[in-house]
């Protein structure tokens, strides 16, 4: 039974996507609860995988009964169900937010949109599964066909965005394919476990094809993951797209890329050859630190919620970056605990501004006061323990994240990435502390100090859009503070098997 | 000299590649930008079409009169095979681009990137 599990959440989303398109014919209420269940299914299978993984170990699953290199697998270890399990979950809790987004910014667009969203799931679910890099590579492609449509219907000017960000990511995913054929050319492999088995054979010295072949595809990747230089196509993207569409690619898009990193790195590579051999962790080490910082010091620059939390994406993905160059257990716990840590916040923001949104018409930050506060109290609620965590304060998940990466560092002598860490946890905390103090402190325009509209108990939570919005962003919310305080737990079970060899 | 002649396939490809490169980047209408990323696709199908080749062999169709055993008889079938995925991939890419295209220019008029760019910040 649980051998053909993995290939049922592909199968699932595919489905879902087809189906859902036929319901416009008649049937449109459909398409919603259509995906729901869809992702209620695959997060089940996720979570039934994940729970056997952690007790009987990794297993792999064999199309057409065809055994690698020559056959295409599915590989079930402990970090593909990690990664599987966290971003169904919150694509989960997204789709399920979704509803009443939707119908505001979509209208008649609805049922495509799903079926879309469908497609990305099914690609990046692919991305994590696969054993093989050229069916890595179609997945890539079907995801980011996928959040190229999703971005496209948002407001005016989305459309500009999501080209840009096509053509940027065509191009990351072509370097990929051209790293790919020097890879193939050398090797004769396709499969990962079988590179990873011959890779180390070849002669690296007389060979520079591997590295062209590491380089090219670690560029590739890098754009897709958004790494500081390549990251141009995020921001408009990240900001004009649709509500649902932000919350939905920035918080498991930029993740599911950090993951094929990891796994090309560590796992096929090795850790020996990436951090000795070609100094790739040093370049990827100190790019993450420059956007760490750059990504940071913009999103206090910006005035619009959602492209302040857009910076701040490249900022978080330079701290998965950073945790990866570290090429140390301490720091590939703290980059896998950062790629679940930051899901969970970036989509709990993302719900927030969409929230925003749908109930005040806009997310501009200069415009909040303390009226929002009173009358959407769970969802600022919210908002503030997630940019808590994000700034890094214990017991929430993002200290401790941070608290490995720290370490890592420290285990390295790597003094100036130590700063950067603590530098940009201060920068955090200056772009959060700003929108939470206009949220708790200021008095509404026109209100006198201390008559403002917090005394009046009668608008209180009167601003709170439905529940099926309020208690996705509080699930996110809590679950921050249970990641966080569980966390040893989390490392203990389900990161450390995961470590790479020779790590 | 031989360098050159020897890999006469592989310069080509290239100098396909950078013509490509080229247009992405420098290029200002966006249509041409994606004639460009057309053209980069395009020489990486023919990279790893070139990399199947081999002197002396034939297609990789079984015959009697070469033994499957002598796999030097045949040239390596999958690469092809993989491209024809990458080339279903690159023609879906290049509908949703035009797709972009037509909506972007619905809107604005222009296909123009420096003029769009004044025009996001407008807005």
């Amino acid at each position: 039974m649980v051998e053909n599990a993995p290939v049922l959440i592909p199968v699932i989303y595919l489905a879902a996507c087809l189906l859902i398109g036929l319901t416009r014919l008649r049937y449109r209420w459909l398409a919603y609860p259509m995906a729901l269940a869809a992702n209620v299914l695959a997060s089940a299978t996720a979570l039934g995988i994940l729970y056997h993984v952690t007790r009987y170990g990794s297993f792999n699953y064999y199309f057409g009964g065809w055994i690698p290199p020559i056959g295409i697998e599915y590989v079930i270890d402990p970090l593909s169900a990690f990664v599987l399990t966290v971003i169904n979950i919150v694509a989960g809790l997204v789709l399920y937010h979704s509803l009443n987004v939707n119908r505001l910014e979509l209208g008649r667009k609805v049922v495509p949109y799903y079926s879309v969203a469908m497609l990305l799931m099914l690609g990046l679910n692919g991305i994590v599964l696969t054993g093989d890099f050229f069916n890595l590579f179609v997945f890539l492609e079907i995801s980011s066909l996928a959040s190229y449509g999703l971005i496209a219907v948002g407001e005016r000017g989305s459309a500009f965005a999501a080209f840009r960000y096509l053509i940027l990511g065509t191009v990351g995913a072509s370097f990929y394919l051209l790293g790919l054929g020097f890879l193939h050319l050398n090797t004769g492999s396709l499969n990962m476990a079988d590179l990873a088995a011959i890779i180390p054979n070849l002669e690296f010295g007389k060979d520079p094809a591997i590295v062209i072949a590491l380089v090219m595809m670690t560029v590739g990747i890098c754009i897709k993951m958004a790494i500081f230089p390549l990251h141009g196509w995020l921001p408009d993207a990240y900001t004009l797209a649709p509500s649902t569409s932000s919350a939905l690619i920035a918080p498991i898009g930029t993740k599911v890329a950090s993951y094929i990193l990891i796994r090309t790195l560590f796992f096929v590579y090795g850790v020996d050859l990436v951090s000795e051999g070609i100094p790739v962790t040093t370049i990827l080490g100190w790019l993450s630190a420059i956007g760490i910082i750059y990504g940071s010091i913009l999103a206090i620059a910006q005035s619009e919620l959602k492209r302040m939390l857009a910076y701040s994406s490249i900022a978080q993905i330079g701290y998965i970056g950073l945790g990866i160059s570290m090429a140390n257990p301490l720091g590939f716990i703290g980059a896998v605990l950062h790629v679940l840590n930051h899901a969970f916040m970036k989509a709990c923001l993302f719900l927030v501004a969409a929230n925003l949104r749908t109930q005040m018409g806009h997310s501009d930050i200069s415009r909040f006061d303390d009226s929002y506060r009173v009358k959407m109290p769970w969802t600022m609620a919210a908002f503030t323990t997630a940019a808590i965590s994000m700034v890094g304060l214990p017991p929430l998940a993002g200290f401790f994240s941070k608290w490995y990466l720290a370490l890592a560092t420290i285990e390295n002598s790597q003094w100036v990435f130590l700063a950067v860490i603590l530098i940009s946890s201060l920068l955090n905390a200056v772009y959060f502390f700003r929108v939470i103090e206009k949220v708790y402190m200021k008095s509404p325009s026109g209100v006198a100090d201390g008559a403002g509209a917090g005394n009046d108990p009668a608008q209180f939570g009167s601003g709170e859009p439905t529940s099926s919005m309020v208690i996705p962003v509080l699930v996110f919310a809590a679950a921050l503070l249970l990641i966080g305080i569980f966390n040893a737990l989390i490392v203990t079970t389900l990161i450390q098997p995961m470590m790479p060899p020779g790590m | 000299m031989s360098f050159f002649l020897g890999h006469y396939a592989y310069w080509f490809i290239i100098g396909l590649l950078l013509i490509g490169f080229y247009a992405i980047i420098f290029k200002r209408n966006l249509v041409k930008q994606v004639i460009g990323l057309s053209i980069f696709q395009t020489s990486i199908i023919l990279f790893w079409v070139a990399s199947a080749v081999k002197w002396n062999a034939t297609v990789p169709i079984y015959d009697p009169a070469f033994p499957l055993e002598e796999t030097a008889n045949y040239i390596n079938p999958l690469p092809h095979t993989l491209m024809l995925t990458a080339i279903v991939v690159g023609v879906a890419t290049l509908g949703v681009a035009f797709a972009l295209l037509i909506t972007i220019y619905k809107h604005y008029k222009t296909l123009d990137e420096e003029e769009l760019i004044k025009e996001m910040k407008r807005w």
